[in-house]
């Protein structure tokens, strides 16, 4: 049954690819591509990988569809026609898509359990971790433990991302006087806006907080208490948004994640151990490791739920600029 | 069929590649082309996904009478490259947005006669 599913959604996941292609409607290209992100986030839970899915429905279909439309609205929603030979391109696409199929004959069988990728060190999170770590989803584990190296390291590229828009857009100032914009008229959005803004912010600390016992975490819970800022902001208006949460707390805020993260590495430095080895942070080293996975995790939600949300301000302060204009 | 079942996800991740990789060539706006970019990443995640999947396996969230588990090690890599992503196409839309700003185009074959104007 589940190997149906991945045919169809897979199916429908190059159909609607495929349609991007043509389509010379921007609008109608990133909607698709909404689609797209949610078809995947399917795909990823029929793959048993829940958390990815998770990350891939909030962000793909969330956060990058709304930046997409604001770029959209400044540079206009009408591709021209291109004026190169489609021919060259054509050929390169295919020649480098027949070596690729080609190598696919060789690759390990889909969902073999003997798989290469399936020794070494995957057994050993899967039959440690819960006891090692002492928390059941091993994602976690391994994101926040036995990886948390790497993941500083993601945590510090949301952070040099954010500074890089801000550094090209820059930031609304915070100024109440500006013409209100929003959706005044809509009354039926505003109202259930407000229904459902603050349902939006518990679920993202529910998924940050007990991100260690089901799916979810600092990165799931930050854009999704983003997104939930972003719907305040495009309901209510900009002015508004920047009133309730100051552009210069979440710059603040980008960087106090980064360094939450870092200091808890730096403490079990000190304590004797290696960088982010957890297991000195307390008397018994379960408990240890589950104090350092709640820190690095909140770290890790502050910088990218403030990282997600500065990317939204700079631009739609450019859009906002280009109306008033 | 089998042989098909065993290999289907990797000539769609495949086929999702050379499409975005397509659009990422061919394609004349750069809004567009950043779509196609993203296609392409998301073929990637696809790709290591599906490596992960074990027949029969289960979620990686130990519980009672689960004895089989995919694995969770391409999850975590996949995870944190999703919002890493979403981060640098900001990045790209930023710089789309102020190349429009300077040439007032985000058409490739407008700009390009346009170099010493800034």
């Amino acid at each position: 049954m589940a190997e149906i599913i991945d045919l169809v959604l897979l199916g429908m996941l190059a159909i609607t690819a495929f349609n991007i292609i043509f389509i010379k409607d921007l609008f109608t290209v990133v909607m698709l591509f909404g689609i797209y992100s949610f078809l995947s986030a399917l795909i990823f839970v029929n793959l048993d990988a829940v958390d990815v899915a998770f990350t891939e429905a909030a962000v793909g279909a969330g956060i990058s569809t709304v930046l997409m439309l604001g770029t959209l609205a400044l540079t206009g929603r009408k591709e021209k026609a291109s004026s190169h030979k489609t021919i060259l391109p054509l050929l390169v696409v295919c020649v480098t898509g027949a070596a690729l199929i080609y190598g696919t004959l060789d690759m390990p069988l889909f969902g073999d359990p003997d798989n290469p990728a399936h020794q070494h060190v995957a057994p050993r999170y899967i039959e440690d971790s819960p006891q090692e770590i002492g928390i059941p989803n091993m994602v976690t584990s391994v994101l926040a433990s036995y990886r948390a190296f790497d993941t500083l390291g993601e945590t510090a590229v949301v952070f040099a991302a954010a500074i890089g828009v801000l550094s090209l857009l820059g930031l609304p100032k915070r100024d109440r006087a500006t013409i209100q914009s929003g959706l005044k008229s809509h009354l039926v959005l505003r109202v259930v806006a407000k229904m459902i803004i603050p349902l939006i912010v518990l679920f993202a600390l529910y998924v940050q907080f007990h991100g260690d016992y089901g799916p979810g975490g600092g990165f799931q819970a930050g854009v999704i208490a983003a997104a939930a800022l972003i719907l305040y902001a495009l309901v209510f208006g900009l002015p508004m948004a920047t009133h309730v949460v100051p552009p210069r707390v979440l710059k603040a805020l980008a960087a106090l994640g980064v360094l939450i993260y870092a200091g808890t590495g730096v403490v079990s430095l000190f304590l004797s151990a290696n960088f982010l080895d957890y297991s000195v942070l307390a008397e018994d080293p379960v408990a240890g490791q589950h104090i350092g996975i709640i820190a690095i995790e909140l770290g890790v939600g502050i910088t990218v739920f403030a990282a997600m949300l500065c990317i939204f301000y700079a631009f739609a302060g450019q859009t906002e600029r280009k109306n008033i204009q | 069929m089998s042989f098909i079942v065993d290999h289907y996800n990797y000539w769609i991740v495949v086929l999702l590649m050379m499409m975005g990789f397509y659009v990422v060539i061919a394609a004349n706006n750069l809004v567009k082309k950043i779509v196609g970019l993203n296609i392409f990443q998301t073929s990637v995640f696809m790709m290591y996904i599906s490596i992960g999947k074990v027949n029969g396996g289960s979620a990686p969230i130990a519980a009672e009478g689960i004895t089989t588990y995919s694995n969770p090690l391409p999850h975590v890599l996949i995870l944190t490259a999703i919002v890493v992503g979403v981060a640098t196409t900001a990045v790209g839309l930023a710089l789309v947005v102020r190349i429009k700003r300077a040439y007032g185009t985000v058409e490739e074959n407008e700009f390009e006669d346009k170099e010493d104007l800034i």
